[in-house]
């Protein structure tokens, strides 16, 4: 194909005979492309091609791992970088295989798809000349009847066994039976294909006029959102997806609930929720891990949870603010840490001013369940003995110079510059439930308690049912396709010159068969066989 | 209940040794007997062009063991190994059973104890070929040696204490979704038998007599080992699809909002499958060699390997069962 468009363009007067050169080239690309080996070589440069998605991270899988690789690699990552190595699933050069194997696969498929058309609607063809020299072929033998009869009652049996049956009468006065069965293989074959195109469909429509989006949402009815893009900590939108085009609802969790097992290991997880659909009523919906709340047209999924601490910091001047920030679990144990920031705080009421030295951050880590031995790690994910342990800072949070920085830590940039000064001893304060910490200043920081969060996905994917429906049916074809066999029999049922004086007189029929498996089909002799005594016995 | 787990294993791998030494057995003592004659659905069935039909086929219905024949050392020790050999397939059922017993679950919630399921599957398979045809019994020599492998790797790299399942594994999909995957996979696995056979008899027909073929003596015919690639293959291929590319997709959709992400899993499921159809397609059109569509189908294996092995080993996923111990 991309042959014809290197060749140089025709001179002034082109002769007639370069154009039909060039349709025997498209034409030979064509059947080229089409062959079976063809498609051998692109299924195979498929597997290829996909394994180095599971060697180098994947940004659609895990976008931070693909960050990870560039620390760890900075000279080689920005050469996989424009290779698609990241992103190999919708690189350039994976497409490319896959069109071109859909592309192949469609030539293949409908020239088949016309002959089997062609194939289901005629009759089975006539019986060859000599049936001894098919693979399957019975020794002649007689038995009384007229042909016409004889020949009769054995496409009645045939008919009876589901074979599409075709009698004829030739002029020497015999009949011939001819039978075939196994349509059925062809038909699933083509379904199979038909149906992996449906499913390429699917996914690619998916992918365009689908989006997701991530949040975490933590308890309390306050802390609820609405489906809009910036109410999400990330989102992707498909091409063809507009943000108006988001339904709307709005979520808030009002109950988490976490069993674990005696050894830390998660049991069971289950998020209840109130949920407004346009602008409805908010109704109590609960849903856990694999049994996804499905919302019209978004389904919301639990990805995982963990705890937010609600801190509550009273500045210089006596005025408290609360806030209760997520901390990110980092292990099994859900030893989580996370940061809480207030920019708004230690305003003078005289001048109403913001003295931007004297913002507070706080940066630790919570341990739902502190060992005895005191060490900073979790002992179990339930909130058995809940511990926070922090570190304050004053000075400049660099909050307002509008660069997004992660919720979940300080800007090291303000730390490194000075302008974020560290205000608590060289180990982190603890603090237990209840707890207040007065700092150095003479302002306090109180642990209140915690509320659960929950990580949730949000997803809309308006063709998955295609590709589910395409993915089950292509099952069906290629089992029918696998199962099936290609088959035909014929019988020559003729006058018998031995057993009657003269052809047509009733006395006798000589009998001849033979049978073509059309497919390596190892029981085909048996059921030839059987065929054959069936019609020997007369009671087919 | 686990340490009883524990020690039927070890006494399954035991057996299946003591099994591959009798095959071995009969292997170095067997004739070319009756038995490499007669593991043949001969070729006459094969029909078509150019099948090609060898002389020392006896006709399908003889009699291959009941025949009254003076019964030799081999005969007698391949009986033994196939008694033997049914011993450890019953002792690695306990050893499932009990494990699954002691983690009152489904067997298969880890990698090791999905290696276990996936071998035991490939372990029935192949007792229901021998004693469904004892003449294929020359190929258990391979079968067990292949077993014996599998789980020593498992038991020595994989071993996971009995522990309960994740959330996201409580689901009828875990079940579902799993078991397909296991049968299919088992079958794949010792469908390898046979064509890695096929491939050293073949060699070994058209004269070659260096090292691998030369174990092509005592095996059954060609087609016959071909022909079996194919069928267990056949079978195999819907179910992995399946459980791998149906069910995998629909569990994934419940749990992680997608049913199709490339993870390293899903990425070598999806090599497997693709492999697998080139060799469906391979053996389908005539021009391609049988021999070459044959290599595919073990390409094929040595990418469940990688996925049974390889994936688990090296790259970080999302399928949680996935961590060896
Ligand atoms: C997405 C890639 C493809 C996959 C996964 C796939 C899969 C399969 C499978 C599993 C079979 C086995 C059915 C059987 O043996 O009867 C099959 C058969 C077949 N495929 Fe494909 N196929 C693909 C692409 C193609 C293409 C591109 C062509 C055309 C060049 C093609 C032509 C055929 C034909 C003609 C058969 C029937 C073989 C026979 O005569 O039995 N396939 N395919």
């Amino acid at each position: 194909m991309t042959v014809v468009e290197e060749r140089p363009a025709p001179s002034s007067a082109p002769p007639p005979r370069r154009v039909n050169r060039l349709w025997a080239l498209l034409r030979n690309s064509w059947r080229q492309l089409t062959s079976m080996r063809t498609a051998l070589v692109l299924l195979f440069l498929l597997a290829v091609a996909a394994i180095p998605g599971s060697v180098f991270p994947q940004r659609g899988v895990n976008a931070e791992r693909v960050t990870r690789y560039y620390q760890a690699h900075p000279q080689l990552a920005p050469w996989l970088e424009r290779l698609g190595g990241f992103e190999v699933y919708s690189s350039a050069w994976f497409a490319s295989i896959y069109l071109l194997l859909f592309t192949s696969l469609i030539g293949c498929v409908v020239p088949r798809l016309l002959d089997h058309v062609r194939a289901l609607r005629q009759a089975p063809p006539d019986a060859p000349k000599r049936l001894n020299r098919l693979p399957q072929h019975a020794e002649p033998w007689s038995q009384p009847g007229v042909p016409a009869e004889v020949a009769k009652s054995v496409a009645a049996g045939l008919r009876r066994r589901r074979f599409r049956t075709r009698l004829r009468e030739r002029e020497d006065g015999s009949w011939t039976v001819s039978a075939e069965k196994g349509y059925l293989k062809e038909t699933g074959n083509l379904l199979f294909h038909a149906a992996l195109l449906a499913v390429l469909i699917g996914v690619g429509f998916g992918h365009w006029y689908g989006w997701h989006a991530n949040r975490i949402l933590i308890g309390g009815n306050e802390l609820g959102f609405c489906n809009t893009l910036t109410q999400y900590d990330d989102s992707t939108l498909g091409p063809r997806v507009e943000p108006a085009d988001l339904p709307n609802f709005c979520l808030r969790l009002t109950d988490f609930e976490a069993t674990f097992q005696s050894t830390g290991q998660p049991r069971t997880f289950s998020a209840t929720v109130g949920v407004s659909e346009d602008n409805g009523p908010y109704e109590t919906r609960k849903f856990t891990v694999n049994d996804p709340l499905r919302l019209d047209g978004a389904n919301v999924y639990l990805l995982g949870h963990g705890y937010a601490p609600i801190l509550k910091y009273t500045d210089r001047y006596g005025v408290s603010q609360t806030k209760v920030v997520p901390f990110l679990p980092m292990d099994a144990m859900q030893t989580s840490e996370g940061v809480a920031q207030f920019p708004d705080v230690n305003i003078d009421p005289k001048s109403d001013k913001r003295d931007s030295t004297l913002q507070m951050g706080f940066e630790g880590l919570y341990l739902p369940t502190s060992p005895t031995d005191g060490s900073a790690t979790s002992a179990f994910p339930a909130e058995n003995n809940p511990m926070l342990y922090l570190s304050a800072y004053r000075g400049d949070l660099g909050l307002d110079v509008g660069t997004p920085g992660s919720v979940y830590s300080l800007d090291q940039g303000q730390i490194a510059g000075g302008d974020l000064k560290k205000v608590s001893g060289d180990r982190p304060h603890a603090l237990k439930l209840g707890d207040t910490w007065t700092l150095d200043d003479g302002t306090k920081l109180e642990f209140v308690g915690t509320r659960p969060f929950a990580t949730l996905s949000i997803r809309h994917d308006p063709t998955q049912v295609l590709a589910l429906v395409g993915a089950v049916v292509g099952l069906l074809g290629l089992m029918l396709s696998l199962g099936g066999h290609r088959r035909r029999v014929w019988f020559h049922v003729q006058p018998d010159a031995d057993l009657a004086g003269s052809p047509g007189e009733s006395g006798g029929t000589l009998l001849t068969a033979g049978g073509l498996p059309r497919t390596d089909y190892p029981g085909f002799e048996d059921e030839f066989k059987a065929l054959v005594k069936a019609a020997e016995e007369g009671t087919p | 209940m686990a340490e009883l787990s524990n020690q039927l294993m070890a006494a399954a791998v035991l057996a299946y040794l003591a099994a591959m030494v009798c095959y071995a057995g009969e292997y170095a003592f067997g004739k070319r007997s009756r038995i490499g004659r007669a593991a043949v659905r001969p070729a006459k069935q094969l029909v078509g062009a150019g099948a090609p039909v060898s002389d020392d086929v006896v006709p399908d219905d003889a009699p291959v063991v009941e025949e009254p024949v003076r019964r030799d050392r081999g005969e007698l020790v391949g009986r033994i190994a196939v008694g033997v050999n049914l011993l450890a397939l019953l002792l690695h059922l306990g050893g499932l059973v009990t494990r699954g017993v002691a983690a009152d679950r489904m067997p298969w919630g880890n990698m090791y104890e999905y290696i276990l399921a996936t071998t035991f599957i490939a372990s029935a398979v192949w007792a229901g070929v021998v004693l469904a045809r004892p003449a294929v019994r020359h190929l258990g020599l391979f079968a067990t040696l292949a077993l014996v492998v599998m789980l020593g790797a498992a038991s020595m790299i994989a071993y996971t204490p009995v522990g309960p399942l994740v959330p996201a594994l409580h689901s009828y999909w875990f079940i579902i979704h799993v078991s397909t995957i296991i049968i299919g996979s088992g079958i794949f696995l010792i469908g390898a038998v046979p064509a890695a056979m096929f491939l050293i008899r073949n060699g070994y027909d058209e004269g070659k007599r260096r090292f691998p073929y030369t174990l092509g003596k005592h095996v059954p015919e060609a087609i016959a080992l071909e022909r079996l690639t194919f069928r267990l293959h056949a079978f195999a291929f819907p179910l992995f699809t399946f459980g791998a590319l149906i069910a995998g997709p629909i569990w994934a959709e419940a749990s992680w909002g997608r049913y199709w992400g490339w993870d390293p899993k899903e990425v070598w499921a999806f090599i497997s499958w693709i492999v697998y159809a080139g060799y469906l397609h391979a053996r389908a059109t005539p021009s391609v060699k049988r021999t070459v569509a044959t290599w595919i189908a073990l390409l094929g294996f040595v990418t469940m390997l990688m996925n049974l092995f390889g994936v688990n080993l090296f790259f970080e996923g999302l399928h949680s069962y996935a961590n060896a111990g």
